[in-house]
């Protein structure tokens, strides 16, 4: 491709192959281009950004009693309103509690599993296969899985204090548990991945400098694998922000509402919120979704060691 | 496997630990303290697997009378077949397979088309295209529920397939993961397709497509499990029973009366069977999807 000047001495990108075509051709190519890209954005339009546009018309208006009318205009202060009301907080509250009881396990946990599995020794690929292996649970069968675990009739551990869904504090450590294991799989095969991509001769130079392995570890994986570290938190993070069905499974959102999280609220299964709270609860949701992704650009921009 | 351990001077191969070999004694020691670890952790991971095996399996009122112990109880296996004639599993597990298929071919061709578009084709607002794509990974299902709802009833979609499919008929992963696979194919192919009068239509079909096969698969593969797992949107867009996926049935095990938990149980296993099929035939294309975004961040 050679390289063109525009006007400005700005280099301009030249398409593929575009010397030898003629103006008609760029012409019909962007049209093939819009044509191609049509269908998803048509999907996108409808099922992404038309009902972010509605969810703020909902959030600052009030649904008649009566379904024949309109909706009546009620003005930003009724958003502003939702979203400083208790009902956010204590929402937000859980949100962040399940966050705090399920990222840095979930972590954790992958990590020690991952390290464990990562040598070679004979048959290492059925350990493996078996850390993988929630991979193949969805969210609603390890609900159901913790179920025979905790439910409080029935459960296995009904007696065990710290996992009891009868409190409010163990109720929701035990629900976000539930997701530590589900998630367990894919924290194992990313870790896994990443300590697999780093170079051994560093190891094996850093124990000739008499690092040991627990200083090798620190030092030089820890750093090494922060990429994939950073991601899982993200995607840990967002998992927490989007838990429903282990709530709805194994709490119902008790004890006293204490594991109605942000969207057990939105999604309001017993139909008790009228509709312009939801909406702007949803809004709520959507500017946390954003924090976390504007932290995980700024992150991975700075801060994290990358290989290449 | 025991003659390979006992070689004719009396060594093990079976523990090359990575890194230096301190001697073989050790090293054996180290062997067998890992599979030690490596063990127990198996034993803490699939716990939870085997309860529920147990729980679906055993008698629910005879296992809870005898304390609920690590065994089974009276075992009875007609929890699995009672699932499909009593709670109907075979109508919500066809149900979701229509739906995931639905969603997995759709992504595919909404999300190759998109891909070569943003790879191949020079338009106006490209990168303002590509921004509004990726920008949509800000806009999952969770945060659009209740609007979207609204959408689907106004159109009299509830209860439908296309009601349960509609909303995911496109994924901004799978366009950029393909878009990827696209731009990684050499420029002298491009080059010469075009020299031999290859139109874009029979570029992608004939080149770009089938290069980026590993891609694609892996892609299906992702595409699929997340359909499969869908709760929120299925829940939510459904009224009638007859109309709940398999995932979405899964929830009435917290209404059951517990003389009937163990055909919950069994259908929980009855629905994960799937995966775990998936899991084992694709194994590579599964872990290439996950760790698509993560090492390189």
């Amino acid at each position: 491709m050679t390289e063109v000047l525009a006007d400005d001495g700005e280099p301009i990108a030249v398409p593929l192959g575009s010397r030898t075509r003629s103006p008609a051709r760029r012409v019909t190519d962007a049209l093939l281009g819009y044509l191609f890209l049509l269908p998803a954005l048509v999907v996108f339009g409808l099922f992404a950004f038309f009902p972010l546009g509605r969810l703020v018309f909902d959030s600052v208006h009030r649904q008649p009693r009566f379904l024949n009318r309109p909706p009546t205009y009620q003005g930003f202060g009724q958003l502003k309103d939702t979203l400083t009301s208790d009902q956010f907080t204590s929402g937000l509250t859980h949100s962040a509690q399940f966050m705090l009881y399920s990222v840095p396990l979930g972590l954790v946990l992958g990590v020690l599993l991952a390290v464990a599995a990562h040598r070679r020794l004979r048959g290492i690929k059925v350990f493996q296969a078996i850390f993988s292996s929630t991979v193949a649970s969805s969210v609603a069968v390890a609900s159901v899985i913790f179920f025979t675990l905790v439910n409080p009739q029935v459960g296995y551990f009904k007696d065990v204090s710290w996992l009891s869904l009868d409190q409010p504090q163990s109720a929701m450590f035990s629900v976000a548990l539930s997701s530590v294991w589900q998630n367990l799989g894919l924290t194992f095969i990313i870790v896994l991945a990443a300590l697999q991509a780093v170079p051994e001769e560093l190891n094996e130079a850093a124990t000739l400098d008499g690092f040991g392995a627990v200083r090798r570890f620190f030092r030089i994986t820890v750093p090494l694998i922060s990429p994939a570290l950073l991601f899982l938190a993200i995607v840990l993070v967002i998992s927490a922000l989007q838990a429903y069905a282990q709530i709805e499974v194994l709490t119902g959102g008790g004890p006293a509402g204490a594991t109605e999280t942000l969207l057990f609220k939105i999604a309001d299964p017993k139909g008790i919120r009228p509709l312009h709270e939801r909406a702007g609860l949803s809004l709520g949701l959507f500017a946390l979704t954003g924090v976390v992704a504007l932290v995980q650009y700024s992150l991975l921009s700075r801060r994290v060691h990358y290989g290449d | 496997m025991a003659t390979d351990v006992t070689t004719l001077d009396g060594s093990s191969d079976a523990a090359p630990v990575a890194g230096p070999r301190p001697g073989r004694a050790r090293s054996r020691w180290a062997a067998a303290g890992w599979y030690l670890v490596l063990t127990l952790l198996s034993v803490i991971v699939l716990f939870p697997v085997y309860m529920l095996l147990l729980r679906a399996i055993s008698d629910p009122l005879a296992y809870v009378a005898e304390g609920q112990p690590l065994h089974p109880v009276a075992v009875e296996w007609d929890a699995f077949t009672n699932a499909f004639t009593e709670a109907s599993l075979g109508r919500s597990m066809a149900l979701s397979f229509v739906v995931t298929l639905v969603i997995v071919v759709a992504q595919l061709l909404t999300s190759v088309l998109a891909a070569y578009a943003f790879a191949f084709l020079e338009f106006p607002f490209k990168r303002v295209l590509f921004a509004v794509v990726i920008a949509t990974l800000l806009l999952p299902i969770e945060v659009t529920l209740v609007a979207n709802l609204q959408t689907v009833r106004d159109i009299g979609l509830l209860n439908s397939v296309p009601g349960l499919s509609v909303p995911f008929l496109a994924s901004a992963f799978g366009i950029f993961l393909i878009r990827q696979g696209f731009l990684g194919i050499p420029r002298d192919l491009r080059d010469a397709a075009t020299l031999d009068g290859y139109g874009h239509l029979r570029f992608l079909f004939r080149v770009a497509v089938p290069l980026t096969r590993p891609i694609i698969g892996s892609f299906v593969v992702i595409s699929f499990l997340g359909a499969w797992n869908q709760y929120v949107w299925p829940r939510f867009a459904t009224t009638e029973d007859s109309w709940q996926t398999v995932q979405v049935a899964l929830r009435s095990i917290a209404n059951d009366r517990v003389d009937q938990l163990n055909i919950g149980f069994a259908a929980a296993v009855i629905a994960a069977l799937p995966l775990v099929v998936l899991l084992i035939l694709f194994q590579r294309q599964i872990v290439r999807g996950l760790t698509a975004g993560a090492v390189k961040g």
